[in-house]
């Protein structure tokens, strides 16, 4: 009991701590691909700093939704977090939601965000809502068809089940299905946390923006937790990946060892992992809007193929 | 021991009551609105003992039987409370009874045409008609009840008969319903001479006695007879015709619980008269489920009125029921008891969910619809400063409905999917990849319904108002909200409490399957839900609530420590710095589905059409004339060439018509002379 309940608090440092620092790395990498300085790697600490004691303007049209949606999309995305393995291969609160209880909770937190972002009434927020609904909404048959295929091979939905499934077999990533589902993830990865080829963070560019317009009317402390749960959420993704297909170094339990040894690994691979989200950002282009749905029928296409091969070498 | 029968026949007893005083007031011209809100109150009554009755014959597990005769052969007024009777009737007196409470308020705004005695006369006549369906235990009185629910409804429907609207609304309903009726006709005779009974217990099972062929020609029939009332795609253009033009609460009370007949039927026909059924029937009531589920919340999409949209959304639902109907058909097939238990629990949970969500979101846009007077949302926004609490209550029949936790949709979507998700491995073919296929388009639908509810909350209850009415609207009256509130919190109990709820399935899954499935999908002294076992996964949407609340403590540490003295002011939105924000510059209902329009062109081919006037130049238009409309499917490819064929047939048919009754009276008797040659054998 007591184990569990540091293991919980442990998570939540871990995660809160953790996400930005990911979110600061892909940014200094990128910048170091293509050769700019960029910001250093703590830069989103400091913007959440400043954003948490700046003062903020809540439009006069909005109502109270305007003012939930940043503590309900933290705390969704936060929640989510603690559903899955990352350190150990026990994800503290495992028990009470598997992998589809972690992408209802972030459709939960989406649901609210589009709704603040309707909330203002300004023709952005809507538009950006709009997007990124329709964007979650197709990216969603992949990301379960990926999901399935694991937890098929698991027999569990549940996650620490699972990882444990996949330690079971250290080279099992090497199996076509976990490849194929592997890939289709990885699309998805990119359009739910809106990089380029889907969305680019960095824009401001009216047209293009989908997440950004969506949150355009927060500012001060609301900005700051939405920008932390949307580092959270990619956090969460990626973790999904690294963990589900690559479960080397989970510890077994939540002893201090265990953490020495298993963290600085965590580590490691969600940074090779950003390595590849950044290579693939600077090597492409951003997509016209409607050529994301091609882009995410090949994922949903991917997911398939690998379903369609576990059947084939299971037997 | 619980009076369960005398609960039951006071329910009915209590609705025929207030069904003749409301007729008697109508004759009696006592038009004052107090007859409305004594006969609702009547039957709000009448529900809370029909509640009782069912809920007693469920915990307790006794059935009930009670028949009188007709003196006629093969009809017995026969009624029964077995567990699946008994859910149904649970079902339907919970969402009477809050609808009857809303209706309290609701009809005292001029709804009734100034006719509150005859409205109530069909409402009471209604819910005791339903309660009939649900429960009759012998196929000619179940027909009987069959078809004076779809009367009754019919009358409820056109209750505002001044509206060419809703006239043809409600002559579509009637009309579909007689189709599908024809074909309940063929399947039950079917199973009735194979079993030589008309009484539903000696049916059980009659599937089995009669050849492949004719059994399959019965399951069709009865599929299809069933599938017209629950709304199945294609048999569905009835529903967003009739839905929304009835008055709110009458679209709550069909949408919520009439449509459920028909899934009723199919329960009782998959799980009760059919022992066992081919793998295609339960591969076509799966594929029936996708595509209902898929197509339903993709026209509710590109929906703007309001009540249309929840109709739509009704079809939606229909098809997630039927997953779990056809995976369980198909699992007992395969011969897995246990993974047919969970998806019939999945089922018949959702049933359940679906009633009590889509009877809240009717009834929150019953208020609206009241409040501001338009069903079309363009017009509406900024309601949420006007209508608080129908906005929050609204805003919880939304959550639920898009399958978010921690509400009841989420639960008995996670069934859906668990159960899917053992298919896989429980069947032996390729086959097996239907069901993760299926997993995944419930996955997108759910995902298209949350998006769908983005915008109907989003459009209707956020920003500013769009118009007049929406910038002056009323909030709903006190009884019509407690209507909501009590759906509201049911919402939550079902989702919260959903352990304490799924051990009601056991009887009927005993039944159906002859395992008790619920004692091991509750684990951990009734904390976890679990698919089976807690190997295979579990869900607590009790504790993922306590843990959502308990991790509110990190934002609400970090504004204590840093943003505490943060400034808070309020001010007209940023806008991207464009000044003077109107609700003109305001997304609209059209414009937020757009990029689903796109997308998924090929099936609404949408068309456009852009008018611009100018004087000078092209550049400065002074008018634009918009039109953006996308072709109804299945109206136009299948039931016009449908109707012109049966126009064609009747125009032929119409050179034996001579209107002479000479001739009417020969038909009769060849037609008699006939029946009785070939259709009397012994």
């Amino acid at each position: 009991m007591m184990e569990q309940v540091l293991a919980i608090f442990f998570q939540v440092a871990l995660v809160l701590l953790l996400a930005p620092l990911v979110t600061g790395f892909n940014r200094a990498m990128k910048a170091r691909v293509q050769t700019r300085r960029g910001p250093g790697l703590l830069q989103p600490y400091r913007d959440l700093y400043k954003l948490l004691r700046k003062g903020m303007v809540i439009p006069d049209t909005s109502s109270w939704i305007f003012s939930a949606t940043p503590y309900v999309l933290f705390v969704t995305t936060l929640l989510a977090s603690l559903l899955i393995p990352t350190i150990s291969a026990h994800a503290p609160l495992s028990l009470f939601g598997g992998v589809l209880a972690v992408v209802y909770l972030l459709a939960l937190g989406r649901f609210f965000l589009a709704l603040g972002g309707l909330d203002a009434g300004s023709s952005f927020g809507g538009l950006g809502s709009s997007r990124e609904m329709t964007i979650a909404a197709i990216a969603e048959p992949a990301l379960m068809l990926a999901v399935f295929t694991v937890a098929i091979g698991a027999g569990s939905t549940n996650l620490s089940m699972v990882v444990q499934a996949a330690q079971g077999q250290s080279w099992r990533f090497l199996a076509p299905s976990q490849m194929l589902a592997f890939a289709a993830l990885f699309i998805v990865l990119i359009a739910e946390t809106g990089r380029i080829p889907v969305d680019n963070p960095a824009t401001h560019l009216e047209l293009t923006m989908i997440h950004e317009a969506m949150i355009l009317e927060y500012s001060g402390p609301y900005l700051a937790l939405i920008e932390w749960a949307s580092a959270i959420k990619q956090l969460v993704l990626m973790t999904l990946l690294v963990n589900i297909f690559f479960p080397f170094g989970l510890s077994a339990n939540w002893s201090s060892t265990a953490v020495l040894i298993s963290l600085p690994l965590y580590i490691l691979k969600l940074l090779l992992l950003s390595i590849v989200v950044v290579m693939v950002e600077v090597t492409n282009a951003k997509m016209r809007l409607f050529r994301v749905p091609e882009l995410l029928t090949i994922a949903f296409v991917l997911g398939a193929l690998a379903l369609i091969s576990t059947f084939i070498f299971q037997g | 021991m619980w009076p369960i029968r005398e609960l039951y026949l006071a329910g009915l007893l209590l609705y025929a009551l207030a069904a003749l005083t409301g007729l008697a007031a109508h004759l009696r011209k006592i038009r004052a609105t107090w007859v409305a809100t004594l006969l609702c109150c009547a039957a709000m009554v009448a529900a809370a003992f029909e509640f009782s009755a069912s809920a007693a014959s469920l915990l307790v597990g006794a059935e009930f039987n009670w028949s009188l005769p007709s003196g006629m052969p093969f009809l017995h007024y026969g009624v029964r409370l077995d567990p699946l009777s008994a859910f149904f009737n649970l079902s339907l007196s919970l969402l009477a009874a809050c609808v009857a409470l809303y209706s309290v308020g609701y009809l005292k705004r001029g709804v009734t045409r100034n006719r509150p005695g005859l409205f109530c006369f069909f409402f009471n006549l209604h819910l005791l008609f339903l309660t009939l369906v649900f429960t009759a235990s012998n196929t000619i009185f179940f027909f009987i009840a069959w078809e004076l629910v779809v009367v009754t409804a019919y009358f409820l429907v056109v209750t505002d008969h001044e509206s060419a609207e809703s006239r043809q609304g409600g002559m579509l309903y009637i009309l579909m319903s007689r189709g599908g009726t024809g074909l309940l006709f063929i399947g039950f005779l079917l199973l009735a001479s194979a079993a030589g009974s008309m009484e539903f217990q000696a049916m059980h099972g009659s599937g089995a006695k009669l050849t492949p062929a004719l059994g399959a020609a019965a399951f069709l029939s009865l599929f299809f007879g069933f599938g017209v009332k629950a709304g199945m795609i294609p048999l569905h253009i009835w529903l967003p015709a009739a839905h929304p033009v009835a008055p709110s609460n009458v679209s709550a009370l069909m949408s919520g619980i009439v449509i459920k007949t028909g899934i009723y039927g199919m329960a009782r026909v998959f799980f009760d008269f059919y022992g066992d059924l081919p793998v295609w029937a339960g591969l076509l009531v799966l594929l029936a489920g996708v595509v209902s589920a898929l197509l339903g919340v993709l026209y509710a999409l590109m929906e703007h009125d309001l009540k249309r949209l929840l109709a739509y959304h009704s079809i939606e639902n229909i098809g997630i029921i039927l997953m779990g109907f056809g995976s369980a058909v198909l699992f007992r097939s395969f011969g897995h008891p246990q993974l047919a238990a969970l998806a019939l629990v999945a089922g018949l949970f959702h049933t359940l969910n679906h009633g009590v969500f889509k009877c809240l979101l009717f009834l929150g846009a019953g208020s609206v619809v009241q409040g501001t007077g338009t069903r079309n949302m363009e017009q509406m926004g900024g309601l949420i400063r006007r209508m608080p609490w129908t906005a929050l209550f609204f805003l919880v029949g939304a959550i639920a409905i898009s399958g978010l936790p921690p509400f009841n949709g989420f639960v008995s979507e996670w069934f859906t999917y668990q159960s899917l998700l053992a298919g896989f491995g429980a069947t032996p073919t390729l086959a097996r990849i239907v069901f993760p296929i299926a997993g995944a388009m419930l996955a997108l639908t759910a995902a298209l319904a949350a998006t769908c509810f983005v915008k109907a909350f989003g459009i209707t209850f956020l920003a500013l108002p769009r118009c007049n009415s929406a910038e002056h609207a009323t909030e709903a009256r006190f009884s019509m909200q407690a209507g909501m509130a009590t759906l509201a919190v049911a919402c939550a109990v079902l989702g919260l409490g959903a352990t304490w709820f799924v051990p009601i399935f056991a009887p009927i899954t005993q039944n159906a399957f002859g395992v008790q499935i619920t004692p091991q999908l509750v684990s951990a002294n009734g904390l976890l839900l679990t698919a089976g076992s807690v190997q295979n996964g579990s869900v607590s949407p009790l504790m993922l609530a306590v843990a959502l609340v308990a991790l509110g403590i990190v934002p609400l540490a970090l504004w204590f420590l840093l943003g505490r003295k943060s400034t808070r002011v309020t001010g007209p939105s940023w806008d991207c710095g464009l000044p003077g924000l109107t609700a003109a510059n305001e997304y609209t209902a059209t414009a937020f589905s757009k990029p689903l329009r796109m997308i998924f062109g090929a099936l609404f081919r949408p068309r456009r059409e852009i008018q611009a006037q100018y004087d000078v130049s092209p550049y400065y238009p002074k008018a634009i004339h918009f039109e953006s409309e996308i072709v109804p499917t299945f109206e136009t490819h299948f039931y016009q060439p449908l109707l012109a064929g049966i126009q064609m047939l009747a125009a032929r048919m119409r050179r034996i018509q001579t209107g002479s009754i000479h001739a009417y009276l020969a038909y009769i008797f060849v037609t008699l002379i006939l029946l009785l040659l070939f259709g009397v054998r012994e």
